[in-house]
């Protein structure tokens, strides 16, 4: 395949970025997308220029470091993918395609197509946990049953992977998909309740501190969600905040 | 024979870690305070370290390359974690998981710490449900269990295929806490690129901010290396693409012994490889041996038709195909362990019988298993059995529950639908048995450097058991380590904090960025990846799922040249004062160019084959592995000199008083 890349460069947070444009050929539709940056990358180092500068780890879906907006899409055109998944053939032969990073004003961009998601893990730090010290002293973990239904309602909330991709999609840039899913999971698990009430309200504003918007329920997140993060748990946490607030 | 102390209590082995426990110094609450300790690496191990550690009040200082903790490549672990609670009463036991832990290990793995890992097991399950971890629960409430290979009862714990993923997202949380209350500091997107030591101990690191480029002096009075293994030095594995051994290869350069490199994991279901343009290959989950099937077919004229595309796999009929693992281990069939199940793969693709056009991938077909689940299906509804497309589709059903979001990725990577024709499958690295040598109280031969985790050698012996990389991971971060280091650092209470401007810094500091410096002045011609494909190659090819001594001799040769080759003629652009990947990538690679002959000259000289380690002298008339215990019961632990080739071997003797080595058969 023969295409052309539209690629956003930015040297540093300070610097202004431009879309720079690369011809490339020779490419598989076998690769992955970033597989096909690989590529790119080889390229313009053996030309002596610099190579595009983009988060990737696993490569296999579940790390979620690998970013970059395609073609007005987070993660590109396929769903329940991250970048790092998506194939090339997904695009035609002679394609344009438009390569740029998560943006949103809590994610400044820290050179090309990183960002720098800090704030996702400063909400985390104000109240994603539940209250355990490690003892070896614990109670024995079949002591309190849950209902099979909550369990995997919870496990589906948990498979958050932090990629980002739901701020980049939103029109408000907001987080409530990542932020409800972490409350969503602890507050459906009993071992959740005893800090429920301070969890919700702390995550929310350290939510709202780092900038993120507000959610009106375009639910584009939802659609764009390599994991198919769903909706409800948006509700779920609005419900939770309410109940914290009047109980 | 050896100056290699494991420091294993006195006792009986039940009581060895009791006794122990009971027996170490401890340091006071108030004395916590004044003690700095650095984890590098926020993986299981790391991230259940840092948490537990700050718990208990030292500072903590914990460094990832990652923009955050949770993407460590523990995140990725599919299976399960294996923990000897016995919840369905098949008959478990912490003797029982001690014993297979042992076996599956090929009897080289050191007993008392495996005893230990068998005894803590439980406990990592009641603290992560403690945690909020959902693990899968079955319609009662209380947690499921599914089995895994090599063992004959149900003992694995998991959350759907994302255990990894939970597990490390517990840790990551305890963390979160820890940071929160300022008793963790966390330093992202940080590699440490090498430690200091003063007056013989580990006492900091240097380490390089890779967004700014800056080099940073961190002191403590004790550092724990939790960075992980180092399949990638074979270039193409299931690791993640930043995994790397360059922490663990900086203290085995100043003095802590890194113990049988050859020990390696070739897991036998990964999608095969596609093309030269691949980067990394990915793991289709063990679990899927429970209900695939394995075969290439019988003749070669059909190889050859299929290759072609002249010929699809389902067209083929039972008796043109070779079901190679039910043939040959007819007890265990295609459920054998992982090294015995990819060497099987290797032996019918090197005889020309692979599937896909580069002749390196055999069948896991699932046709069998969605027939006879389909008939079950339609037997409960009293619908017809006879009725094939029913049964398919019943069947599929069955299949998509079990397996759904395994076929689903394949489909996304391969574009084949393998609920409609046979999945393609070929063996590929996976996990590294080997690592830094450490004591019983996982100390390296470094005082106050302690390895954690995939890092070190201690527990899997020569092969490792599926679900136990999550469940080792876990007991040392959150249930040894937080003991033993309390033993070290009591000495430590009146040292007070660590100066960093003084002479030691200085040198580390210098010799840090000499190499950096070397690096974006060398104005070479050819990428760091162009030498990291080529050693992967050389690695692949003769010290991979089978070696022999005149392929390891010239490894050896070769690595040394591509290394020469290395540092004349790469090209790292850019500075060193700025977010450079090529940069942190040439500086991992120098380090598995030595690491990779060190691993060739362990390959070498254990003339035995073991576990994932198959020597092709070493082997029955039947083509099966055959150990050496009268000379190579022991671990190899190795002594850096200047040169990976001037190495010096130290052997730690292996007793075992509690288990008789046997064979191991799956026939």
């Amino acid at each position: 395949m023969r295409l052309t890349l539209k690629i956003w460069r930015q040297e540093n947070a300070q610097s202004k970025g431009v879309m720079t444009t690369y011809p490339i050929d020779n490419i598989s539709p076998d690769m992955s997308f970033l597989e096909m940056m690989d590529v790119l990358n080889k390229e313009l180092i053996e030309k002596g220029d610099s190579p595009v500068a983009f988060d990737h780890d696993c490569r296999e879906g579940i790390c979620g470091m690998c970013s970059m907006f395609i073609n007005g899409e987070a993660h590109g055109p396929d769903r329940n993918v991250t970048t790092c998944q998506l194939h090339m053939r997904k695009f035609k032969d002679g394609d344009t395609i438009h390569i740029e990073p998560f943006r949103a004003k809590a994610f400044p961009v820290i050179r090309d197509l990183v960002v720098d998601r800090s704030a996702f893990d400063r909400i985390q730090h104000a109240g994603g946990f539940i209250s355990v010290n490690t003892s070896g002293n614990t109670q024995d973990a079949n002591s309190i049953p849950i209902s099979k239904y909550d369990a995997d309602t919870a496990m589906d909330a948990a498979t958050c992977i932090g990629c980002g991709a739901c701020v980049a999609t939103c029109k408000n840039s907001s987080a409530m998909l990542f932020v409800g899913a972490k409350v969503s999971q602890f507050a459906l698990l009993p071992q959740g309740q005893v800090e429920a009430a301070d969890r919700v309200q702390n995550m929310v504003d350290q939510m709202d501190l780092e900038g993120f918007g507000n959610c009106t329920n375009t639910g584009a997140c939802e659609v764009e969600c390599p994991k198919g993060i769903s909706l409800d748990n948006i509700a779920r946490m609005n419900r939770e905040l309410l109940k914290s607030k009047v109980l | 024979m050896s100056n290699l102390k494991s420091n294993v209590p006195e006792g009986p082995l039940k009581d060895k870690w009791t006794n122990h426990k009971n027996n170490i110094d401890l340091v006071n609450p108030a004395n916590k305070r004044q003690i700095d300790v650095i984890v590098v690496g926020t993986g299981l191990a790391g991230a259940s370290a840092s948490a537990t550690l700050a718990e208990l009040g030292y500072n903590v200082k914990t460094f990832c390359f990652q923009d955050s903790p949770r993407r460590a490549h523990s995140i990725a672990a599919q299976g399960g974690i294996n923990a000897a609670k016995n919840y369905q009463g098949d008959g478990d036991s912490t003797h029982r998981l001690f014993y297979d832990t042992v076996k599956g290990g090929d009897y080289r793995s050191r007993e008392a710490n495996v005893y230990r890992l068998a005894e803590v097991s439980a406990n990592i399950i009641d603290q992560c449900v403690a945690q909020g971890v959902p693990f899968a629960r079955d319609y009662g409430g209380l947690l499921d269990n599914r089995s895994f290979g090599g063992v004959l009862v149900s003992r694995t714990f998991y959350a759907k295929g994302q255990t990894g993923q939970q597990l490390l997202l517990g840790a990551y949380s305890a963390m979160n806490r820890q940071i929160g209350r300022g008793k963790i500091k966390m330093y992202n997107r940080h590699e440490m690129m090498d430690i200091v030591k003063i007056e013989g101990k580990a006492r900091g690191i240097i380490a390089r901010n890779l967004v700014t480029g800056e080099i940073e002096r961190h002191s403590a009075h004790a550092v724990v290396i939790a960075s992980g293994g180092y399949g990638n030095v074979f270039y193409l594995s299931t690791n993640a693409m930043g995994s790397n051994v360059s922490a663990a290869w900086k203290i085995h350069r100043k003095g802590a012994y890194f113990a049988n490199p050859c020990f390696t994991q070739i897991h036998p279901t990964c999608i095969p490889v596609s093309g030269d343009h691949q980067s990394k290959l990915t793991l289709m989950s063990e679990s899927l041996r429970n209900d695939g099937r394995i075969w290439v077919p019988k003749n070669l004229d059909d190889v050859k038709a299929i290759r072609e595309g002249k010929l699809k796999p389902v067209d083929l009929s039972e008796d043109d195909r070779d079901y190679f693992l039910e043939r040959r281990y007819p007890a265990f069939g295609n459920l054998v362990p992982r090294d015995v199940a990819s060497r099987a793969a290797k032996e019918r693709c090197d005889e020309g019988f692979g599937v896909n056009a580069t002749g390196e991938a055999v069948y896991l077909d699932f046709a069998a298993a969605i027939l006879r689940y389909g008939k079950e299906k339609a037997h409960i509804k009293g619908l017809d059995e006879n009725d094939e497309a029913l049964v398919k589709k019943l069947g599929k059903e069955v299949v998509k529950a079990k397996y759904g979001n395994l076929f689903q990725m394949y489909f996304k990577i391969v574009d084949q639908d393998p609920y409609e024709t046979p999945m393609m499958i070929y063996p590929a690295v996976h996990y590294t048995m080997g690592g830094v040598w450490v004591d019983y109280n996982l100390m390296t031969t470094i005082p106050g450097c302690f390895a954690i985790g995939e890092a070190n050698f201690s527990d899997h012996g020569a092969n490792r058991l599926g679900a136990s990389a999550l469940m080792q991971g876990l007991a040392d971060g959150y249930f040894v380590l937080p003991y033993t280091i309390g033993d070290y650092l009591s000495e430590d209470i009146r040292t007070g904090a660590i100066p960093t401007d003084i002479p030691e810094f200085d040198q580390a500091e210098a010799e840090v960025k000499a190499q950096i410096e070397s690096f974006v002045n060398n104005k070479g011609t050819k990428s760091v990846d162009y030498f990291h494909k080529k050693l992967g190659k050389i690695m692949w090819n003769k010290c991979g799922m089978s070696r022999n001594a005149e392929g390891l001799n010239q490894a050896i040769k070769e690595i040394q040249e591509l290394r020469e080759d290395f540092y004349k003629n790469v090209c790292v652009p850019g500075t060193s004062a700025e977010f450079n990947e090529e940069l942190a990538k040439a500086g991992r690679v120098a380090d598995f160019l030595e690491l990779g002959e060190l691993f060739a000259k362990d390959a070498l000289e254990r003339t035995e084959s073991c576990g994932g380690h198959f020597r092709e002298e070493s082997q029955t008339p039947e083509g099966e592995a055959l150990r050496d215990d009268a000379n190579f019961t022991f671990v190899s632990a190795w002594e850096y000199t200047g040169r990976p080739s001037d190495a010096i071997l130290h052997k730690e003797e292996l007793i075992y008083d509690n288990i008789e080595l046997k064979t191991r058969s799956y026939k």
